[in-house]
């Protein structure tokens, strides 16, 4: 099953009811897979119930794949389980490490892009798609640090993996806009040189200027609307590239149902300008 | 022109190393940091990743104790949530579980001795999330009119895979802890000071939640043993000599704490 080139939103707990009942016209839910890592009870039959109405993402936060480990198989086994149980139409992890040394770190913390940590990433991925029996997408991350070991850049390491395994990418513009005004450097150039093919899905989230910083450092935060600048990025983008499945994720603070509808609608007029211009 | 000796950069430390380094950074900022990192943890953006490690694991213990911070207030239950995470950081990413030693801190916390019903609160909270996830399994339906457990005296009921109960010895827990989980003004009337048990169950999608006296606990601990019909009764008796085992194996069975017996 593929997705056609909509735009879905986070879903939310407090939200179930709407989601629900929401029109189904092209709209899809993708939701951390974590959440529902439970044996029984009313969070799966509640997801199981959306599933039954619109199509459903599954992301990853902590399969830990930059981990210098191998992906833990009790973690794997989890998420193959709600593959067969829910069907995702797409599931993706981050290009990040979260579990170390028998402790988990609720984060999505950075590796140095090494040609030993391309070895490490690229056989965990190859194993988290021979677990799920799927191919995954791998996320680009919000960079809060100058890191001098980086032997690789960003784009090249992404591709490299993604043509190692197979795996595509999701495309988060926030962490483009973030990561650009945090290190220095150019959002734009990097989405205009991210390779379109391999891009499955694209990520729309707001973030929040750090509270002793300012702008100086902006946090991935989840906890706001989409920023003007992001919405450009994401024009830009999708004119270049072409529409694909996008998403909206929200995280904190977050509003009733029908302000995100009002996001995702302009997602949508985005992503109809983009299928116009291509057709 | 640069002629400083130190110009010539360190090796990149290894995949392993720098992730020992930034894991134990992470949780200890008074810890001077490695020479793996030293460069990054002097970043303004590593307090990124430490606060937010610490306020996804305080958020966690938040969410899966709510009535313990009912009862101390938000800012006590994040300053003691705090402490928790350093003395035992989350070992599964499944956060809905974190939190399982919180009531063992919380009886040895010196700023909650005089609190001293908190770490069984702790352990109510514990036991609605536990019968909120667990396994969906048919409960037992109500028992037909006549049919006593002596008359099934060698049957063996298991507990419900969400069924939690617990007696405490010495104080009201269970009516504390029902009138602070829920929201809405608490019911501040007297209540006896005595022990008291407790019942959780979600035998569908609801948990539910009832009193359970000394006999009730010690007919559940029978039936998580194994044993057959008879010897919980017997164990029901040995708890309270009064206790009237047909009504208390139907209030079981309409609380949905028993499985089905297999056919």
């Amino acid at each position: 099953m593929t997705l056609a080139p909509t735009v879905g939103l986070g879903l939310k707990a407090q939200h179930y009811a709407d989601a629900l009942a929401a029109p189904a016209d092209g709209l899809w839910f993708e939701v951390h897979a974590e959440n529902y890592m439970v044996e029984g009870g009313p969070r799966l039959a509640w997801l199981e119930a959306i599933r039954a109405r619109h199509p459903v993402s599954l992301h990853g936060v902590a399969l830990s794949l930059a981990a210098d480990a191998p992906a833990d198989d009790a973690h794997l086994a989890r998420l193959a389980r709600l593959v067969r149980r829910f069907e995702p139409v797409l599931v993706s992890e981050h290009l990040a490490w979260s579990g170390w040394g028998g402790a988990y770190f609720p984060d999505l913390l950075p590796v140095p892009r090494t040609g030993k940590s391309l070895e490490r990433i690229v056989a965990n991925v190859d194993r988290a798609q021979e677990a799920m029996g799927r191919r995954i997408a791998i996320e680009n991350p919000s960079h809060y640090l100058r890191i001098a070991a980086h032997e690789w850049d960003e784009i090249g390491f992404m591709s490299e993996i993604a043509r190692r395994t197979g795996c595509g990418l999701l495309l988060d513009v926030n962490n483009v806009h973030v990561s650009a005004n945090n290190l220095g450097g150019s959002a734009e150039a990097y989405l205009d040189a991210f390779p379109g093919d391999l891009v499955t899905e694209i990520h729309l989230a707001g973030h929040k200027p750090d509270p002793n910083l300012g702008d100086a450092l902006l946090i991935d935060s989840h906890d706001a609307p989409v920023a003007p600048a992001v919405w450009a990025l994401f024009a830009r983008l999708v004119g270049r590239i072409g529409a694909r499945p996008t998403l909206i994720e929200r995280d904190g603070d977050v509003p009733d149902f029908r302000t995100l509808l009002g996001e995702r609608a302009i997602a949508r007029e985005t992503l109809g300008c983009a299928l116009r211009v291509a057709a | 022109m640069d002629i400083s000796v130190d110009a010539a950069p360190a090796p990149a430390p290894s995949m392993r190393s720098f992730q020992d380094a930034f894991a134990r950074a992470l949780l200890d900022p008074a810890l001077e940091p490695a020479a793996e990192i030293a460069d990054l943890a002097r970043q303004p953006g590593f307090a990124v990743y430490r606060n937010t490690v610490m306020k996804g694991c305080i958020d966690a213990l938040q969410a899966n104790y709510p009535t313990v911070e009912r009862l101390v207030g938000e800012e006590w239950f994040r300053a003691a949530a705090r402490l928790y995470v350093l003395s035992a950081p989350p070992a599964s990413p499944v956060l809905a579980q974190y939190g399982d030693g919180f009531e063992g801190f919380l009886a040895g916390f010196e700023h909650a001795a005089e609190l001293p019903y908190l770490p069984g609160v702790a352990r109510l909270d514990r036991y609605w999330t536990e019968a909120h996830i667990a396994r969906d399994e048919s409960p037992a339906i109500a028992a037909p009119p006549g049919c006593l457990p002596t008359a099934l005296a060698r049957a063996v009921m298991r507990p419900h895979a969400s069924a939690r109960w617990a007696w405490f010895d010495a104080q009201p827990i269970f009516t504390i802890w029902q009138r602070n989980r829920a929201t809405g003004p608490v019911d501040e009337s007297d209540m006896a000071w005595r022990g008291e048990g407790a019942l959780l169950s979600r035998p569908c999608d609801v948990v539910r939640w009832m009193g359970l006296e000394a006999a009730g606990c010690a007919f559940l601990d029978a039936c998580a043993a194994g044993r057959p019909l008879g010897d919980a009764c017997e164990a029901a008796c040995r708890a309270d000599p009064g206790v009237d085992v047909t009504a208390l194996f139907e209030r079981l069975l309409e609380a949905g704490a028993l499985r089905q017996l297999d056919a």
